[in-house]
């Protein structure tokens, strides 16, 4: 049976995590490779790497460090961050990126999902998507969840799904930073609404939410950031102990 | 031991040389029909579209040499894929090395289907140190069914191959280089074949 999938987000700046790392037996916290291969090695599943830098080398900084991460772990992992063109995804795959993700460049031009799935496959597009909840509706935002849009969360996804999107990552914007849990009952109906891998994001506290997230948000992946990379989340009790509740767990 | 994969311009080729070197051995990418021939094990690569990739092994004329190659050759997801009879996606011709069509995932299940999953009735070299129901890394939406030269299979929705084998040919729907420690096991396990 197919595992649900436990995935570490690491943010990167200039080639660097940026979150607060607190790993106690990290010799150096900023470095991507190191907390990746710890990562690797304790049971993650996946990793999803997303680039914030601003600079003009941005490019191939993140080139490089993809090209680093490859040579060193070995499960599957995305990047993500400013990602908006054919070029851009070209030389991130050609380094050993698993998946892509692209957020505000495919709200602003559509036809990027439709461009991206038909030369490199559907299987390596993720689609990002940034959420709110406002009077009862999911607003999808744009700029990290700065800028709302007119797009509503369902019909965005159904359109990205349609345009060849091969999972879709959904932040709560709601829930992201509260540690009160994931969206359960939006990612439940996402579930519904597209027949492609969910990712749910944002709100992770302790290891009950996973457990929610799975069950009731019929989530098949579970992105964190903070809860692991300060270890309050320990990735192999994570797993242990959601495999005692019935869900499907790569332990090895 | 020489190794060549084969970069016909659509697989992750990258992840797979790592994954080699990280098993002690070392690789080298072509598509020079003589490099290819003279190997000792041959690795063959897919990403992507079937229809396209199809295309560039034709444009390269790998299409005809591969078939006739007698060392060690192993065919990575949708290599695996081309070296069956034909394919749904983009209703391709294969290379006809097994005996079995590619389908697409049309039950109850979400596709593609991205993640782990367990390979069982394991009956292949490519397997010693593996055990039972182990897990791998796993991103597709087109599959092979069971057939006489399933040496692996796998469920999602229904049970379909995720390995196959017949003389000299070995394929996986798996990514033995992103399947953690296990995939380096298989991968060892062909290199030493």
């Amino acid at each position: 049976m197919i595992t649900k999938r436990i995935i570490p987000c690491l943010d990167i700046k200039n080639g660097r995590t940026v979150k607060g790392i607190n790993f106690v037996n990290l010799r150096d916290a900023g470095d991507p490779v190191e907390l990746a291969s710890i990562y690797a090695k304790t049971g993650a599943d996946e990793l999803v790497f997303l680039d914030i830098s601003a600079t003009e080398e941005r490019r191939k900084t993140l080139a490089d460090l993809v090209l680093k991460i490859a040579e060193n772990i070995n499960i599957p992992f995305t990047v993500g961050g400013g990602i908006s063109s054919i070029e851009d995804v070209a030389v991130l795959l050609k380094n050993g990126a698993d998946k892509i993700s692209v957020n505000s460049s495919a709200i602003k031009n559509p036809t990027l999902i439709n461009e991206l799935s038909g030369k490199f496959g559907n299987q390596c597009i993720t689609v990002a998507i940034d959420a709110k909840e406002i009077d009862g509706e999911w607003i999808v935002h744009l700029v990290g969840g700065k800028v709302p849009t007119d797009l509503k969360l369902f019909e965005w996804a159904k359109e990205v799904e349609k345009r060849g999107a091969g999972e879709i990552l959904f932040t709560s914007m709601n829930n992201d930073g509260t540690k009160k849990g994931f969206a359960n009952e939006a990612l439940a109906r996402l579930s519904t609404e597209v027949n492609i891998p969910i990712i749910a994001s944002g709100g992770a506290g302790n290891i009950q939410d996973f457990a929610d997230t799975f069950i009731k948000g019929k989530a098949d992946a579970a992105l964190a950031a903070s809860v692991f990379h300060f270890e309050e989340i320990k990735i192999p009790e994570l797993k242990t102990t959601l495999q005692k509740q019935g869900i499907s767990m790569r332990i090895d | 031991m020489k190794i060549v994969i084969i970069d016909y311009g659509a697989g992750n080729i990258q992840s797979i040389q790592f994954a080699i070197e990280r098993i002690g051995y070392n690789s080298i990418l072509s598509n020079d029909p003589d490099i290819i021939k003279n190997a000792d094990k041959v690795i063959f690569p897919g990403v992507g579209e079937a229809s396209s990739a199809m295309a560039k092994l034709i444009e390269s004329g790998l299409h005809i040499l591969l078939p006739t190659l007698k060392q060690p050759v192993l065919g990575i997801c949708l290599g695996m894929q081309l070296m069956c009879n034909k394919t749904e996606e983009g209703d391709t011709e294969g290379l006809h090395i097994f005996d079995v069509d590619i389908k697409k995932f049309t039950t109850n299940v979400k596709v593609p289907q991205i993640g782990w999953n367990t390979i069982k009735n394991l009956e292949s070299p490519l397997f010693s140190n593996v055990k039972e129901e182990s897990y791998v890394y796993l991103v597709h939406s087109y599959y092979a069914s069971l057939c006489k030269d399933t040496v692996a299979k796998t469920n999602y929705g229904i049970e379909y191959t995720t390995a196959l084998s017949k003389n000299n040919f070995y394929g996986t729907q798996f990514h033995p280089e992103k399947s953690s420690d296990i995939g380096e096991q298989i991968l060892r396990n062909f290199l030493e074949l």
